[in-house]
């Protein structure tokens, strides 16, 4: 048993349900109980996608527990394929299902469907969130390109003349960190040497398209947690090659493009010119950047690829690096090492926590959680990985991957830190009432970084006076108004975001009917009068 | 209207048709009641015992609305305690051991059990009794069940209160108090207080308190009313403990706040006189506050999907105080005795859903076109995106929405998406 506060992964089943979410023409048959839905809002909140995942739950009460479960899930699968006519059939158990044993895959095998069905044994008291990705994608893979393996020794036919290279792009998934806007970096660069997209999965992919996976000559990988089971299986079965790069940052865009030539045999075009990174990095204005001592933690690509830029491009100094992926965990410590720091792997958000305290850095690049840490810390913070949050899904294009991705990466990590100059009187003059390293950023206005009740030093009050609870005074219209202390107490508990709107109101309110001293009648009289 | 709030309740109608459904519940398991409840009780913590992906929907639901320091975690079962069981509680212990030891603010401690738990058939109880003794007297072990296969969204809370109930103390003697049951937001509270206090009903208790030691004492003397539709067990856990429910509608809308008043008024003997002075300032106010949003519901169609159990008082505020059409009030459970009040209230030939089976109830939905659906967050952007107006159900748990003061507000949370469809042109 392990005590967890939060977690950085789901369980495997919200893995499968980032796959067939992102695909096209994939249902998902989920044994499980009813709770278990609330997995759809992950998709429809924070993704903000606009339908509904493709996942039907059988949602199991205790009372059929007694009964026939197994005949729910048949009908619940029935149901589903009726209804929604998918391509391919996934089927599964969430963790209580798994309990019962039920046997979804042999289930399935019984109802005699016309299309394929994927049966995913997704163990979810050993595995998470990304191998249940991986696992799903792998297996949507095999079972979609096996009918099209070649031969046993054939070998590949050259590209016909004039033809242009082709590779697929796996990886891309629902719920990712800036999947979305990756892919089209990546098309980009792609395209930009000549080579052809055949098919990206598994974002907007359908099962037939999957099918043509073999068709490409080889794979980009963008993200090893979810598609380099997949790529490993390609490369067995299809003999594709694949890349090994990751794309984020400019480093790692170069040996991306080199590798990606090689593997093509086209030549290596010239660097686009929106690349606006390295000059901005070697501009004066960043020399203050030099050695900010910066904290990174992630899932293992994006830690990774985090610390290079971090120290390369941007001049930082890491002094710390780690992620909750362990099945990643050889390539983060060979990382670590790089970097000259002791690697974290961990999945308990507290020792995260701990660690970020005991580094005291000037910036910590992790996911949401980290984040929340940073805040607490009074760190500035840049997310740089899942678990995602609303805000992770930005409107704009906001790339982490290509050239953009390195544009996008400068801006959203230098803008958190306090600025040049503004960091120098800072420490020049230390003791100024108003410009304190408790301050807030300047241009965020005077005052302390913890918020001040709004509107209270807005509004010169008069004196609280106790005041009779049942009786109104009256005064002259316009005068001056004193708060009753039963309203200043129930004035208190409204939420501290709106209560100097209620006070202002509540004061304008009386002023105007000439009250002296406001009581909770007069409070709640104000709020009725301007609620509209 | 304070002249029929006086008058008893309508007579109970006949046996309203209701549909029952059976197929996709797309609703909350009753862990998520959590959410609120560690934020009432100050000094009390959660520990779900399950799988990760209990551990994922209470950052899930949570990590929408509020991103704070929670006291509440989840003990995570693995591969290891599913391979015998005496293994499962020595590791529970060293678990609550390791909290206790981090978080000495604890007084009292939640074991909530969970689809999994409840599958492996693990004797939470016996687990709470045990540690009960051995951390006594720092800390109080409870545990209650919050699991899928037993409850329903709210149907938590109603879990944790009725594990509440055999801690209260015995009040000695038959003395009358008043104890109101339902987590409400604490300026509710006092409102409440207030009201009570002008109609010369008392002494007034809540449960829960802001305190895990605020535990009322309850009797024969003691007469209840509930502040939420959700609570069946903790009702008869505290009929069991003597008390007395006070029947009335739940205090949503001026209506519904009168009425509820009248209810314990009525018990207390207070002349119809001092009801109607103690009420019509705020009723009056209530109604006032009200009046614009009526302007936009009046005659706008509204579709309740299952979820919180609070849909059939809110359908029987929007009818009779906003002039909204009811399409289908859909509900998880329907307590008929606990619901007699709202039942006789809403309009004749009202369309009722018990349970669900989510395809054909969009099914029905999309067919008939409401001007407002009142639904869960998995539903909302997808029918907003089909150009329907939704409001998400959570908002009504989570907002201060009972009595007079608040009507408004309630009535503006249902008025809010209108507005907003109206004024933009994107």
């Amino acid at each position: 048993m392990q005590l967890a506060v939060w977690t950085y992964e789901g369980p495997p089943h919200v893995g499968a349900m980032r796959i067939a979410t992102a695909m096209e023409g994939v249902h998902y048959v989920l044994h499980a109980p009813q709770g278990d839905t609330y997995a759809d809002l992950l998709f429809t909140m924070i993704e903000r996608r606009a339908k509904r995942p493709p996942v039907t739950y059988t949602t199991f009460q205790a009372r059929d527990l007694g009964g026939d479960t197994a005949e729910l899930f048949k009908e619940a699968a029935r149901d589903a394929c009726a209804r929604f006519q998918p391509q391919l059939l996934l089927v599964g158990a969430s963790c209580t299902a798994e309990l019962i044993q039920d046997d979804p895959g042999g289930l399935a095998k019984t109802l005699g469907l016309s299309i394929p069905v994927v049966p995913l044994e997704l163990p979810s008291y050993q595995r998470k969130e990304n191998w249940g990705a991986s696992e799903t994608f792998y297996q949507i893979v095999r079972a979609c390109c096996t009918p099209h393996l070649p031969a046993p020794g054939t070998r590949r036919a050259p590209r016909a003349e004039g033809a242009k290279p082709r590779c697929n792009v796996l990886g891309p998934a629902a719920l990712g960190f800036r999947h979305r806007d990756d892919v089209a970096e990546v098309r980009r660069l792609v395209e930009a040497m000549g080579i052809e997209v055949n098919v990206v999965a598994p974002l907007g992919a359908t099962p037939a398209d999957i099918a043509r996976l073999g068709e490409a000559e080889f794979n980009v990988v963008l993200y090893p947690e979810i598609a380099g089971q997949a790529a490993s299986w390609l490369k067995r079965s299809f003999g594709q090659p694949h890349t090994t790069v990751t794309p984020i940052g400019v480093g790692a865009t170069r040996d991306f493009c080199a590798e990606v030539a090689q593997l093509a045999g086209v030549a290596l075009p010239a660097e686009d010119d929106r690349l606006r990174l390295p000059w901005y990095s070697r501009s004066v204005d960043s020399t203050y950047l030099t050695g900010k001592r910066v904290f990174i933690f992630g899932d293992a690509t994006h830690a990774v690829a985090a610390a290079r830029v971090a120290a390369a491009e941007l001049g930082f100094e890491v002094v710390g690096l780690g992620t909750y992926s362990r099945e990643f965990a050889r390539e983060v410590r060979e990382a670590a090492k790089r970097h000259g720091v002791e690697p974290l792997i961990t999945e308990d958000y507290l020792e995260v926590e701990r660690a970020i305290q005991a580094v005291q850095p000037e910036l910590v690049l992790g996911t949401q959680m980290e984040r929340h840490i940073a805040k607490r810390l009074g760190i500035a913070c840049a997310v740089i990985s899942a678990p995602v949050h609303v805000q992770d899904f930005p409107a704009r294009h906001s790339p982490q991957m290509g050239v953009e991705g390195a544009n996008v990466i400068f801006d959203s990590w230098v803008h958190p830190l306090v600025m040049g100059l503004e960091e120098h009187l800072l420490s020049m003059f230390r003791e100024d009432f108003e410009f304190h390293d408790e301050a807030r950023a300047s241009h965020l206005g005077a005052g302390a970084r913890v918020p001040l009740e709004l509107g209270s030093e807005v509004v010169p009050l008069a004196q609280p006076v106790p005041a009779p609870a049942t009786v109104t005074p009256h005064a002259v219209a316009g005068g001056p108004v004193a708060w009753g202390k039963d309203a200043e107490e129930e004035l208190r508990k409204i939420p501290f975001f709106v209560r100097g709107k209620a006070r202002r109101n509540t004061e304008r309110f009386a002023q105007d009917r000439g009250i002296a001293t406001i009581t909770v009648e007069t409070l709640y009289d104000a709020k009725a009068h301007f609620s509209r | 209207m304070s002249a029929a709030a006086a008058a008893p309740p309508c007579a109970a109608p006949a046996e309203r048709p209701v549909l029952r459904e059976r197929g996709q519940h797309e609703v909350f398991c009753g862990l998520t009641g959590i959410v609120w409840l560690h934020r009432k009780i100050q000094d009390a913590f959660f520990l779900v015992v399950g799988s990760r992906t209990c551990a994922h929907l209470l950052q899930s639901a949570a990590g929408v609305m509020i991103f704070a320091e929670p006291r509440f975690a989840t003990a995570i079962i693995d591969e290891r305690d599913l391979a015998g069981l005496a293994d499962c509680n020595a590791e529970l212990d060293r678990v609550v051991t390791q909290l206790v030891e981090r978080r000495p603010d604890i007084k009292l401690l939640f074991l909530v059990g969970s689809c999994p738990s409840e599958v492996i058939k693990l004797d939470l109880s016996r687990a709470a009794q045990r540690l009960s003794r051995q951390l006594a007297p720092a800390v109080r072990v409870l545990n209650y069940s919050g699991s899928g296969i037993e409850t329903t969204f709210t149907q938590g809370e109603d879990a944790c209160l009725a594990s509440l109930v055999p801690e209260m103390p015995a009040e000695p003697g038959t003395a009358r108090s008043l104890l109101v049951v339902g987590a409400l937001a604490e300026v509710v509270e006092d409102q409440f207080q207030r009201l009570f206090a002008a109609l010369g009903v008392g002494p007034v208790r809540f449960l829960p308190g802001r305190r895990a030691a605020d535990l009322p004492p309850v009797g024969t003397g003691t007469r209840f009313l509930l502040a939420q539709p959700f609570l069946g067990d903790t009702a008869r856990a505290l009929e069991s403990r003597g008390a007395t429910r006070i029947a009335a509608p739940f205090p949503l809308g001026a209506e519904g706040t009168t009425r509820w008043l009248a209810a314990a008024a009525a018990v207390w003997g207070t002349s119809p006189e001092k009801l109607r002075a103690a009420t019509a300032g705020g009723e009056a106010r209530a109604r006032q506050a009200m009046a614009p949003h009526r302007e936009r519901l009046a005659g706008q169609s509204v579709f309740f999907f299952p979820d919180s159990q609070l849909e059939i008082p809110l359908a029987r505020f929007l009818s009779r105080e906003l002039g909204m059409r009811l399409v289908e009030v859909g509900t998880p459970y329907l307590h008929r005795a606990h619901m007699a009040e709202e039942l006789a209230l809403l309009p004749e030939g009202t369309f009722l859903s018990e349970g669900q089976h989510v395809d054909r109830q969009l099914d029905r939905c999309r067919a008939a076109k409401p001007d407002m659906t009142v639904c869960g967050l998995g539903l909302a952007n997808p029918l907003e995106a089909e150009g329907m107006t939704t409001k998400w159900s959570i908002e009504l748990v989570f907002t201060p929405i009972q009595g007079y003061d608040q009507a408004a507000d309630l009535a503006g949370l249902f008025a809010r998406p209108l507005v907003r469809r109206a004024r933009l042109e994107v």
